[in-house]
């Protein structure tokens, strides 16, 4: 890009060039061509299109990234306060499968204000509800039982009655009385830039202590 | 410059179906509205424990090409902190036990080959295509460039004129 403005100054070489061959003859035309800085007897030759269209299209191309890598950055800006609330409406039924697995339906009620969490640059905030728990096999287990996509900021408060959406599956038969978090986890898909993630925690939930 | 580094952008791409590249490409619309067909990702694979929502690459053993969903189900073991765990993409109805292999009902760590994180420079990438105009309007290129590597992974043919075209390219090229 800096050669690019150096026509002006190659240009203005050329003149005093020519000026100093008319006026100091006594100066050797190799001397003039070295303060110059170009090869003896060559000419310097104007910049092709194409040398320019490539020069401006990875100027764009750098602009462009820097746009987004800003736009990006504004996300930090904001402070979300989001806020949830789950309740389990009822337990439909809970089950030890032919297979040995515990399984059990929910009826559950969520209610979420999200609406802090839009920007300008959200395109949409995946949200899910998982179960997390631990057992004496696994140190950790997350089941999903409900997710949506929330696609503007209108939508983005709302209360809905569902019953889980996935199979709520235990590796074994350790769900009787198992204390388990409901946790209501949210993706934010920008238009440009970083993904960023969060959860509320929700505990203290249980299930029952027998089939039902 | 720019035509240097589209080449080796474009030579990573052409590498995609069947290798461990750090590019994909979304090849269906299996993930929208988040992830659009041709829309390129790039990955990274980091020692941080697998967790639901995350958005991750898996190969399936005995397929080709990656498929970019979302994890719903994760059982971590105590005793080897090995993980097993369960996909979906999002506009999916069904989980991803019908595109498992014969019999497998869980993806293991090793099957997974990156999470798709957000904006990048030096991190994972995810570039969006969008709908409207405006600022988003270049970014409607990058998915288009996506597009070409859909076209070659269903007619092969193409790969190798391309090869040959960009081999070409490089030798006569003064740049």
């Amino acid at each position: 890009m800096a050669r690019d403005s150096g026509i002006w100054q190659n240009s203005f070489i050329f003149i005093s060039v020519d000026f100093n061959f008319s006026l100091r003859p006594k100066i050797k035309r190799q001397q003039l061509q070295q303060r110059q800085g170009t090869k003896t007897g060559k000419k310097k030759k104007m910049h092709s299109f194409g040398y320019r269209a490539n020069a401006l299209l990875t100027f764009a191309v750098t602009i462009l990234a820097l746009m987004c890598a800003i736009a990006s950055l504004s996300d930090n800006l904001n402070t979300p306060s989001p806020s949830a609330q789950i309740e389990i409406l009822n337990i439909n039924w809970f089950q030890k499968q032919p297979h040995g697995n515990d399984e059990v339906s929910l009826t559950l009620n969520i209610t979420a204000d999200l609406q802090s969490l839009f920007t300008w640059n959200t395109k949409q905030l995946f949200i899910f509800v998982a179960a997390e728990y631990e057992t004496p096999k696994n140190a950790l287990n997350q089941v999903s039982l409900w997710d949506a996509i929330i696609p503007a900021k209108e939508f983005a408060k709302f209360s809905i009655h569902t019953s889980n959406k996935y199979r709520f599956i235990d590796q074994g038969h350790n769900l009787r009385s198992k204390e388990f978090n409901l946790t209501l986890h949210w993706h934010v898909m920008p238009k440009t830039g970083k993904m960023f993630a969060n959860k509320i925690v929700m505990s203290g939930y249980r299930l029952p202590e027998d089939y039902r | 410059m720019i035509v240097t580094s589209a080449l080796i952008i474009w030579k990573a791409l052409m590498c995609i179906t069947g290798s461990e590249s750090p590019v994909v490409v979304v090849l269906s619309g299996s993930m929208e509205p988040g992830f659009k067909r041709g829309d390129i990702l790039f990955l990274h694979m980091s020692k941080d424990p697998i967790r639901a929502g995350e958005i991750v690459v898996f190969n399936v053993d005995g397929r080709e090409i990656p498929i970019v969903h979302r994890v719903i189900k994760v059982h971590e073991r105590q005793d080897t902190g090995e993980v097993e765990v369960l996909t979906k993409g999002d506009n999916n109805y069904g989980d991803d036990r019908l595109l498992y292999a014969q019999g497998q009902l869980w993806l293991k760590r090793q099957h997974i080959m990156g999470r798709a994180v957000g904006s990048g420079f030096g991190a994972p990438l995810a570039i969006f295509g969008e709908d409207l105009p405006g600022p988003n309007l270049a970014l409607r290129f990058l998915p288009y460039v996506g597009w070409v590597t859909i076209i070659m992974t269903e007619k092969p043919i193409i790969k190798y004129i391309l090869i040959g075209a960009l081999g070409l390219l490089v030798i006569t090229s003064k740049d």
